[in-house]
């Protein structure tokens, strides 16, 4: 067991959230959830807004209480402990620096809380400003720094209780593009030098990747997939997922045959896939989702007037849009039944025979790199999968 | 910037003409009160000035001649002080409790609102009845102060409504992570930062009571407020003695108002210094 007495403590920083519901007024925001990060671990929590991840977070900070369900950190229930005695500290989204008070003030904020004597609780401030290098700016007010700066200082007043848990509410939201970009492979380096328990709630996909070890994607109060970066990226579970972070085009059609592991399915728009279904034998007619990475696709040009081969693995449309992103080309198509088809071609494959809005072209890849979505497959002891919901 | 070029529209010319009248209405009768009160000692009520002096604001501190303008002047200054304090203590506890919604809260606010509307003679005549049915004496620290919190109060309440509309939950939130108690959340966060506001209600907590009439006319008891003791010498004083009262009084108030608008500049010149430095160092910052 773990002595969780606040002050100083280096118990565990194991988070477990276990079948929590939290009702607010007529609204349920989070729905019986589930969820364990393990002590040291850098876990984001990936939703757009409203899918429950901030109250999951204030939760586990004891700012809000599960309505039913139990929170436990180091193996220890801390339903009903104040604050403070959980090991956790917070990181809000404004920062929330007290503005009448000097950066050195607002670092050493806690320990005065807790007693300790003018110079004791300077020394260890100033200890704590240094190491986000920080430590010249110590008199000046809140007001008086840069957002990158205010972050800091936040992210120092937050570790000055020594916490087994830091939580982040959207700690990069109130940054430009820039300090966004270096501040979270800042997060990084810090919690790997510490060796505490990070859970950070974010709506910026690329972030959760670029960030976490562990990213949970939300969705109305559920646990839509908690994976590892890589697999939330390259192996999404549902169309929601795939959707949401991005990266990947859902393909949807109605099984007409299958052979040798592989469904043949064909959309409502006339197009036909081969999706890989393993062991699983879908009913003949049932519909499956597919996902297939945007930068494993090669779009080309139809000659006008072509007839568009209606062959496999392939969708036709109009060019939509085209963003030069440097290294890559993103191309999105218009396919016949409104849905919309992003590709990422690398540069110079691109530039070798460059497209125009308005083209007709068709996009194809290989059967083998699309991955069969759990949306509408049946499983034993399952509830019946709920129907897909595209994000933003 | 394009109607700068083509001159300013007509009702810029009509308001400016309405603000000019609003101005010499307001400003011009109170200008000659105080010229008037500089009569000389065998001067009149009018014009013209027959020489120059204090002698009428010597005849303020002489009781005989003019009543007890001293007196209900320490009464009323007394009166608003205790006012002042009462409101600000009561709104502040009343804003923070109405932060959360409890059964009846609409109800409570607008009961607490709805003396705003009341005519004010009434609330007073009330209050006198009330007490001498219940066989107590009235009075300007008893009912009277009472008369008044039913004007003040709802004043408070409604910035301090405004003042807490603006105030993020997250700084006292971040106290309470960093281990402060209620008290240490209340007195070293929340406080400190709606002081503005707070110096904002007890200003006007002071200045509505100092020169209250209608709720206190008939609950002061058988002391005047200075008001109450201007309302009376308007009718039997014949001399420029009321005019020094009038130049004396608003310079009281003049001095309270001018004491606390500084207080709450001196506030946010600190915050606000503190912004126009930041945005120099995110300057330079983006320039490295």
């Amino acid at each position: 067991m773990a002595e969780g007495n606040g002050a100083g403590t280096t118990g565990s920083g194991e988070v477990v959230v276990a079948n929590v519901t939290k009702r607010f007024a007529d609204t349920v925001a989070v729905r019986e959830l589930s969820l364990t990060i393990p002590h040291g671990a850098y876990c984001c929590l990936l939703g757009p807004s409203g899918c429950g991840k901030t109250t999951i977070l204030r939760m586990i900070a004891g700012h809000e209480r599960p309505t039913t369900g139990d929170v436990r950190i180091g193996g220890r229930s801390v339903l009903g402990l104040p604050q403070i005695e959980r090991g956790t500290a917070m990181m809000f989204q404004s920062y929330a620096l007290f503005p009448h008070r000097s950066v050195l003030d607002n670092v050493a904020f806690a320990l005065k809380m807790r007693g300790a004597g003018l110079a004791e609780r300077h020394a260890r401030a100033r200890e704590l400003l240094t190491k986000v290098q920080l430590e010249s700016f110590a008199d000046r007010l809140p007001a008086q720094l840069s957002g990158g700066q205010q972050q800091r200082v936040a992210l120092a007043r937050a570790l000055i209780t020594n916490p087994r848990v830091l939580l982040l509410d959207e700690p990069l939201s109130a940054l430009d593009e820039y300090l966004r970009l270096r501040m979270r492979g800042e997060l990084r380096r810090v919690q790997r030098e510490l060796g505490i328990t990070f859970i950070h709630v974010t709506h910026t996909q690329l972030e959760a990747i670029a960030v976490a070890d562990t990213v949970v994607v939300m969705a109305q109060g559920r646990i839509e997939q908690a994976a590892s970066a890589r697999d939330i990226f390259v192996a999404p579970k549902s169309a929601y997922v795939a959707r949401f972070v991005g990266g990947q085009n859902v393909l949807t059609g109605s099984v007409e045959s299958i052979m040798n592991d592989t469904a043949a399915v064909a959309s409502p728009g006339g197009a036909r896939y081969a999706f890989p279904v393993g062991e699983l034998r879908p009913e003949r007619g049932a519909r499956l989702h597919g996902a297939i990475r945007r930068d494993r696709i090669v779009v080309e040009k139809l000659a006008p007037g072509a007839r568009p081969a209606a062959g496999l693995n392939s969708v036709v449309g109009e060019v939509h849009t085209i963003e030069n992103q440097g290294s890559y080309v993103k191309v999105t198509l218009d396919l016949a039944d409104k849905e919309e088809f992003v590709a990422h071609m690398a540069d110079d494959a691109y530039f070798v025979n460059p497209l125009d809005i308005g083209d007709k072209a068709v996009a194809r890849w290989s059967a083998s790199d699309v991955k069969l979505l759990d949306d509408g497959l049946p499983r034993e002891g399952a509830p019946p999968a709920r129907s897909a919901m595209a994000a933003g | 910037m394009h109607a700068s070029d083509e001159g300013r529209p007509w009702t810029f010319y009509a308001f400016a003409a309405f603000f000019g009248l609003f101005v010499l209405f307001l400003y011009g009768p109170m200008i000659v009160i105080y010229i008037l009160s500089f009569q000389g000692p065998n001067g009149g009520m009018t014009f013209p000035l027959n020489g120059v002096s204090l002698h009428w604001f010597g005849a303020l501190i002489s009781q005989t001649r003019v009543g007890d303008i001293a007196g209900s002047f320490q009464r009323s200054i007394g009166l608003a002080a205790l006012v002042s304090v009462v409101t600000v203590v009561l709104s502040v506890l009343a804003g923070l409790g109405f932060r959360r919604r409890f059964r009846g809260s609409a109800f409570a606010f607008y009961l607490a609102i709805a003396s705003l509307i009341m005519p004010g003679l009434f609330v007073g005549l009330g209050i006198a009845l009330a007490f001498r049915l219940l066989g107590l004496q009235t009075g300007w620290y008893t009912t009277g102060l009472g008369a008044q919190l039913t004007w003040t109060l709802p004043f408070g309440l409604l910035i301090m409504f405004a003042v807490l509309g603006r105030f993020n939950r997250s700084y006292e939130e971040a106290a309470t992570d960093l281990g402060a108690t209620n008290w240490q959340r209340f007195s070293e966060v929340t406080l400190p930062m709606l002081l503005p506001g707070i110096i904002g209600v007890a200003l006007f907590g002071f200045t509505l009571s100092y020169d209250e009439l209608a709720r206190t006319a008939l609950t002061a008891g058988s002391q005047n407020t200075l008001p109450l003791e201007i309302w009376a010498m308007t009718t039997n004083v014949t001399s420029p003695t009321l005019y020094a009262v009038g130049a004396v009084t608003t310079i009281v108030s003049f001095i309270v108002i001018i004491a606390g608008l500084t207080s709450i500049a001196a506030i946010q010149r600190r915050r606000a210094r503190g912004k126009l430095r930041a945005t120099a160092v995110q300057a330079e910052q983006s320039h490295g």
